[in-house]
C-alpha cells in the first residue's frame, strides 16, 4: 500500500501524475488497473475536481452555481426521466470519473474542440449540440433546449472540466472510446460474448441485460431493450462499446477483460435489440443505407440470431421518434 | 407511443420469463422460501457444536459494534444465505464463523437468513469521529476517488448505499469496525468471495485512513429508508 500512499504525496505536492499514479498501483494488484500508457505524443489533461472548485476564490459564486448545477444534471441524470431522459441512463454511466477522467470517455473535448464538422449529422456542430446528441441517442431522450438554463449550465460544467486546455487541440491523450480500433476483428463470436457477459456483467446488468433498480431507482442501467441506448447512440457502435467495456468495465476493474473478450461481449450486447434510431425512415435497411458511415458499426438492419435488427417502431419509453432539437444547419447539411 | 413488433417480441420474452420462473418455483421456491419463526429458534439453539447466533450477533441481531460482530438484522436474506454457505464451502474463510454453522442443514440455513433479514435494522450508530473524517467518509462514499480509481460505494451499493439485492449488501449502519475490518479482509487476501473480485480491486486501493474515514461514515448512517 506504500504505493498509495506515494502516490497521495505526489497529489498532496501538486504534482498531477493520476495516469502514472494508476500504473503503479496496478503493478503488484491481484485487481490490477490495466491501462494504458497516455500517449506521449499528445495532450495530457488534468480536469479540476470539485473540491478545487469550491476552493477557487477567482470563481465567481453564481459561476460556481450553475457548473454544480450542471454537474448534477450530468450525474443524476434520472433526476429528468420522462422529461429528458427516457431509458436508465445518467451521462456518468458512460463518461466514467465524473466525465474528467482519461479513458473514461472524458466530456471536456468537447469543449475546446467545438464547433467542428461531424460525419454523424453531416454539419459543424456546436458544444450544445454534441450534448444534445447525447441526450437524443444514449438517453434515448429529448434534450434539453439550445440556450435554455438546463442547457447552460451543462456547457458551463463542460468548459469548467476543460480548464487549462488549448483551444482546437485535437490530438488529445486518452480520449474517446476507440482505443481497440474501428474494425470488428473477423473472429468475434457472439456465444463467447455471452458467456462473459453471464461471467463478468449479469451481477449488475442482469442476465437479460435488464439492469437492477433499488427501491424504483437505477443503479445499473439496462444495456439493452426498452430502457437502454437507443439504436442511434455512439455506443450502439461494435467498437465503440467495445473500448467502453475495455476500458472502464466491470467498474473499478478497467482492462480486466482480454481485448477479445470486451469484443466478444460488445457483439453479445449489440446483438439484441433496442430502441429505434431517431433517424428512421420507416424502413431499417434503408436507415442503415443512408447512415451507413455509423451503421458500417452496428448491427442495426442486419439479421442476427434469425432476427432483422432495428425493424420496429417501437421508441421505448420516449413519446416521439425524432426529438426536433436534432435539425440539420444550413451548411450544407443533406437530411 | 409506437410499439408494434418490438413490443410483440417483448412481450413473448416476458411470456417465457413466466413460465420459466413458473416452472422453477414448484421446485426451487419450497426450498428458497424461508421461516423466520424456524429460522428464529434455530438461531437460539445454535448449530448444535456451537454458539447460539445472539451470542455474538445480540438478541436482536444487530451485533456488536465493538467487537465488530455484524448487524444481520433486516440485511437482504439472499446475502445472508450465500454468506453462510459460503462459510460452509471455504469460499468465505472465518475460524469464528465457519464452526459456528457448520453444524446446520442448508434448509435450515433458508429459514435462519429469513430471521434475520426481517429483524428491524438497528438504528445508526452516532459519530465518534471528527467532522473531516466524516467529511472524507461520505466523499468516498458518495463520489469515490476516482484519481485511485475508486468508484463512490453507492455506484453499487445503492441509493445511500442501503444495498442492491443479494450480491451488494447494505453497508449503511452496518458496524464500522466490522466494515474496517472487512475491507482490509480483502485487501489482505483473507476474504475473497466477493462477485468478480469487485472488492478486492477497491480494496487494495484504499488506504487505511480512507478505509476507517468510509467505514466510520457509513456506520452513521440508516440501513433503511424509513
Amino acid at each position: 500500500m506504500h504505493k498509495i500512499s506515494m502516490m497521495t504525496l505526489f497529489v498532496a505536492a501538486g504534482l498531477t501524475v493520476p495516469a502514472v499514479s494508476l500504473a503503479l498501483i496496478g503493478n503488484d494488484a491481484r485487481v490490477p488497473i490495466n491501462l494504458p500508457e497516455l500517449q506521449a505524443d499528445r495532450y495530457v489533461h488534468t480536469a479540476p475536481t470539485v473540491d478545487e472548485l469550491m476552493a477557487d476564490e477567482s470563481v465567481h459564486p453564481e459561476l460556481r452555481k450553475v457548473i454544480l448545477k450542471g454537474r448534477d444534471i450530468f450525474m443524476n441524470t434520472q433526476q429528468y426521466r420522462g422529461t429528458y431522459v427516457f431509458n436508465d441512463m445518467t451521462c456518468a454511466s458512460c463518461h466514467t470519473g465524473e466525465g474528467g477522467m482519461n479513458w473514461g470517455g472524458p466530456v471536456w473535448p468537447a469543449a475546446t474542440t467545438l464547433p467542428n464538422y461531424r460525419p454523424k449529422n453531416d454539419h459543424v456542430n456546436s458544444l450544445e449540440e454534441r450534448i444534445a446528441g447525447c441526450f437524443s441517442y444514449s438517453m434515448n431522450g429529448i434534450s434539453p433546449e439550445y440556450g435554455s438554463d438546463d442547457m447552460l449550465a451543462l456547457v458551463a460544467y463542460h468548459q469548467w472540466l476543460a480548464t487549462g486546455a488549448p483551444v482546437y487541440e485535437h490530438r488529445i491523450a486518452g480520449r474517446g472510446f476507440n482505443n481497440l480500433g474501428t474494425q470488428i476483428p473477423e473472429d468475434v463470436d457472439y456465444h463467447r460474448g455471452e458467456q462473459v457477459y453471464q461471467d463478468n456483467c449479469a451481477v449488475c446488468h442482469g442476465t437479460n441485460g435488464e439492469g437492477k433498480r433499488q427501491n424504483g431507482e437505477v443503479v445499473f442501467p439496462a444495456v439493452w431493450g426498452d430502457n437502454s441506448y437507443n439504436w442511434g447512440a455512439g455506443i450502439a457502435r461494435i467498437f465503440t462499446a467495445a473500448s467502453f467495456i475495455h476500458m472502464n468495465m466491470p467498474l473499478g476493474k478497467p482492462g480486466s477483460l482480454t481485448e477479445q473478450e470486451a469484443w466478444d461481449v460488445a457483439v453479445y450486447i449489440n446483438s439484441h435489440e433496442r430502441p429505434q434510431d431517431p433517424r428512421y425512415t420507416g424502413d431499417v435497411r434503408e436507415t442503415r443505407e443512408k447512415y451507413l458511415g455509423f451503421h458500417r458499426h452496428s448491427y442495426y438492419g442486419l439479421e442476427k440470431n434469425g432476427v432483422l435488427l432495428g425493424d420496429h417502431e417501437n421508441t421505448g419509453e420516449k413519446p416521439v421518434l425524432k426529438p426536433d432539437i436534432l435539425r440539420a444547419r444550413t451548411f450544407g447539411a443533406d437530411e | 407511443m409506437m410499439q408494434r413488433k418490438f413490443t410483440k417480441t417483448t412481450f413473448l420474452r416476458h411470456l417465457c420469463g413466466g413460465l420459466l420462473l413458473l416452472s422453477f418455483s414448484t421446485t426451487a421456491s419450497v426450498a428458497m422460501t424461508g421461516d423466520p419463526e424456524i429460522g428464529k429458534a434455530l438461531a437460539a439453539r445454535g448449530d448444535g457444536s456451537g454458539a447460539p447466533c445472539m451470542a455474538c450477533h445480540a438478541i436482536d441481531g444487530t451485533g456488536n459494534a465493538f467487537a465488530g460482530f455484524p448487524s444481520l438484522a433486516g440485511l437482504d436474506a439472499g446475502y445472508l444465505l450465500k454468506q453462510m454457505r459460503d462459510y460452509n464451502s471455504g469460499a468465505r474463510v472465518s475460524a469464528v464463523m465457519q464452526p459456528n454453522v457448520d453444524g446446520y442443514s442448508d434448509e435450515e440455513l433458508v429459514h435462519l437468513a429469513a430471521y434475520f433479514a426481517s429483524l428491524p435494522p438497528a438504528p445508526p450508530a452516532s459519530p465518534t469521529v471528527s467532522e473531516d473524517v466524516l467529511a472524507l467518509g461520505k466523499k468516498l462514499a458518495e463520489r469515490g476517488a476516482w484519481d485511485q480509481y475508486i468508484p463512490p460505494c453507492s455506484s453499487c451499493h445503492g441509493p445511500d448505499n442501503q444495498g442492491v439485492g443479494t450480491d451488494f449488501p447494505a453497508i449503511a449502519g452496518q458496524h464500522a469496525n466490522y466494515i474496517a475490518q472487512e475491507i482490509r479482509a480483502w485487501r489482505d487476501g483473507k476474504r475473497s468471495n466477493d462477485t468478480v473480485q469487485l472488492m478486492t480491486g477497491i480494496s487494495e486501493r484504499l488506504t487505511d485512513e480512507q478505509i476507517d474515514a468510509v467505514a466510520a461514515y457509513l456506520s452513521t448512517l440508516p440501513m433503511r429508508a424509513e
